[in-house]
């Protein structure tokens, strides 16, 4: 590699863009923090798990409890990767040990095709088609189930690349050395390349469980958007981003500063979950 | 040569007309050999003459080798080899490996032996126990890890990786061991220690290695086959009793070679 003092140029556009990158992040947390400051002083952000119902724009009595609507981002969020996460590691682990090389390269096209249409699409695809089959079952239709199976859906993608990419990095000679010892094809997978990947498997699950959290559009074209807590997966549920698109447009002063302080939370989840694959990157290292 | 007695159980391996194709470029061609049973046979050649794919062909890990193909007539005893409805995992279960980087699971030492005994119909625990630690005290590595047994097996030192590899393989009670230069990852103090322990277990095993270093081929085999690769691909040279081809060896290839003049 060319030393650093030779490429002066570079590397001060590398540190700008690097430096960039760092403020507009900055400015963004700072700027949610601030727009949050009104409900947080005037209120606490511990008003959103304690008051008993969402009325934030009342003049007389505002309340601000989220609870109902915090319940449903982490069960639809929750339910997502339970329903993701297997089927992704089934479909990695099938691309990658059983399938032939064209129908490896076509289910990697469908996936990245997958991976790329935009979520109200999947949003319009659940509401004209899932839906309606939910409905039959039980209604309304529009549920805490069409919101998970959507989410799953939109998930799978990123579950499936990073997983299929982790067990590709596998050195050969694993393989080899399981295989020489006489254990059958699916002991190997299962117990020896598959453990293996775990970390991966563990960063693959958090990543996808980050972009389930924030998914606004779909989940709002097919929950229903209710706000109660949930008691069976058959009942309508609002999530905090959808809540946020949809009072956005209206709100003003302290609800409006409660949307905001809705968002704090949710950036914090994300925060948490950014801090938990970092904790297992540092394993893989050591 | 043969130091053993008649009910030991390891078995004789025979190759006839044995060539090895990667596509369409041949890895090695013609080999015929005789590797006798409870010896040592090394395998010596420079860099690229076949040896791995030769040693891989035995135990058909090459089947899992896209686009490898092999020819010819293997025989571990009375079975072949590379007949279509042999039972390569019961093959691989007769024939345990060592590959030239040690390779442990990413998990504990225990269970890097429980895993494959119970694949291999070992239930019981106090036998996995048991079989554990018999192979661990072969390889000289039990004083080291009896304390340890539930630690990961990667936190072991390259030579005792090495070791435990040998060992996990040991614990299957295979008839033949191929090793593939099970030192040339390891320090001299703990390729010593290996090799020690390879002449150890002379008698018990069939043993095929693969090593670049003469004198130890000289040390501890009884037989050496010398490799050789020319542009149709690798063949044997010459293959006899270590002393006789260290020291009279017929062609002048392989005369040069154990002299260090190439390879
Ligand atoms: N998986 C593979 N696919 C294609 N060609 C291969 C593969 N493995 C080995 N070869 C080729 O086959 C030839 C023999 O390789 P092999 O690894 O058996 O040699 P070797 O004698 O073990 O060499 P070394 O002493 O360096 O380990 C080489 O030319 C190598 O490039
Ligand atoms: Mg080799």
């Amino acid at each position: 590699m060319t030393p650093r003092s030779d490429r002066p140029v570079a590397l001060f556009v590398l540190r700008s863009c690097a430096l960039g990158t760092i403020t507009i992040l900055v400015l963004i947390v700072a700027f949610v923090v601030g727009e949050s400051v009104d409900v947080l002083r005037n209120a606490g952000l511990s008003r959103l798990w304690t008051d008993p119902t969402w009325h934030p724009a009342s003049k007389t009595n505002p309340t601000f409890g989220a609870v109902p609507m915090i319940v449903g981002t982490l069960f639809a969020t929750a339910g997502a990767v339970v329903v993701a996460l297997p089927l992704g590691l089934l479909c990695a682990v099938f691309v990658n040990y059983h399938a032939t090389h064209t129908l490896r390269r076509l289910v990697n096209g469908v996936i990245e095709l997958l991976a790329g249409i935009p979520s109200v699409v999947y949003g319009l695809w659940g509401l004209t088609t899932l839906v309606p089959i939910i409905a039959m079952i039980r209604g309304p239709g529009t549920s805490l189930l069409a919101g998970i199976l959507v989410l799953a859906l939109m998930i799978l993608p990123t579950i499936v690349l990073l997983i299929d990419q982790a067990l590709r990095e596998q050195p050969a000679e694993l393989a080899l050395s399981a295989a020489a010892l006489g254990l059958s094809k699916s002991r190997i997978i299962w117990s020896v390349l598959v453990p293996s990947a775990w970390r991966s498997i563990g960063t693959a699950s958090l990543l996808a469980t980050a972009r389930a959290l924030g998914e606004t559009m779909a989940v709002l074209l097919v929950c229903g958007n209710a706000i109660k807590t949930p008691t069976s997966l058959f009942d309508s549920v609002r999530t905090l981003t959808a809540n946020i698109a949809l009072e956005m447009a209206y709100a003003m002063d302290t609800h409006r500063s409660a949307l905001f302080a809705s968002g704090l939370l949710l950036l914090g989840l994300v925060g948490l979950l950014i801090a938990g694959i970092e904790l297992l990157e540092r394993r893989v290292r050591t | 040569m043969n130091s053993c007695a008649d009910d030991c159980p390891c078995a004789a391996m025979t190759t006839e007309k044995l060539t090895l194709h990667y596509g369409a470029t041949a890895a090695f061609r013609d080999v015929s050999l005789e590797i006798p049973r409870c010896e040592i046979t090394a395998l010596i050649g420079p860099s690229g003459c076949g040896k791995t794919s030769f040693l891989s062909s035995l135990n058909r890990l090459t089947d899992l080798v896209p686009s490898c193909r092999v020819t010819g007539r293997i025989t571990l005893g009375d079975l072949e080899v590379l007949a279509p409805d042999t039972n390569v995992v019961a093959l691989r279960r007769r024939i345990g490996m060592i590959f030239q980087k040690p390779n442990p699971f990413a998990f504990s030492i225990a269970k890097n032996f429980a895993l494959p005994l119970r694949e291999h119909g070992v239930r019981e625990h106090a036998e996995i126990e048991q079989r554990t630690e018999a192979a661990l005290r072969d390889v000289g590595l039990w004083d080291e890890v009896r304390d340890r047994l539930r630690r990961s097996a990667r936190t072991l030192s390259g030579g005792q990786q090495q070791r435990l590899c040998l060992a996990r393989a040991l614990a299957l009670e295979p008839e033949v061991l191929l090793l593939d230069e099970p030192c040339s990852a390891l320090d001299p103090i703990s390729s010593a220690k290996v090799e020690d322990h390879l002449q150890s277990l002379k008698g018990r095993f069939t043993v095929v290695i693969v090593t670049h270093n003469l004198a130890q081929a000289r040390r501890i085999a009884d037989r050496v086959v010398f490799f050789w690769a020319d542009e149709s691909g690798g063949r044997v040279v010459e293959s006899g009793p270590v002393d006789a081809l260290f020291e009279d060896a017929i062609d002048p290839l392989t005369q040069a070679y154990v002299r260090g003049q190439h390879g």
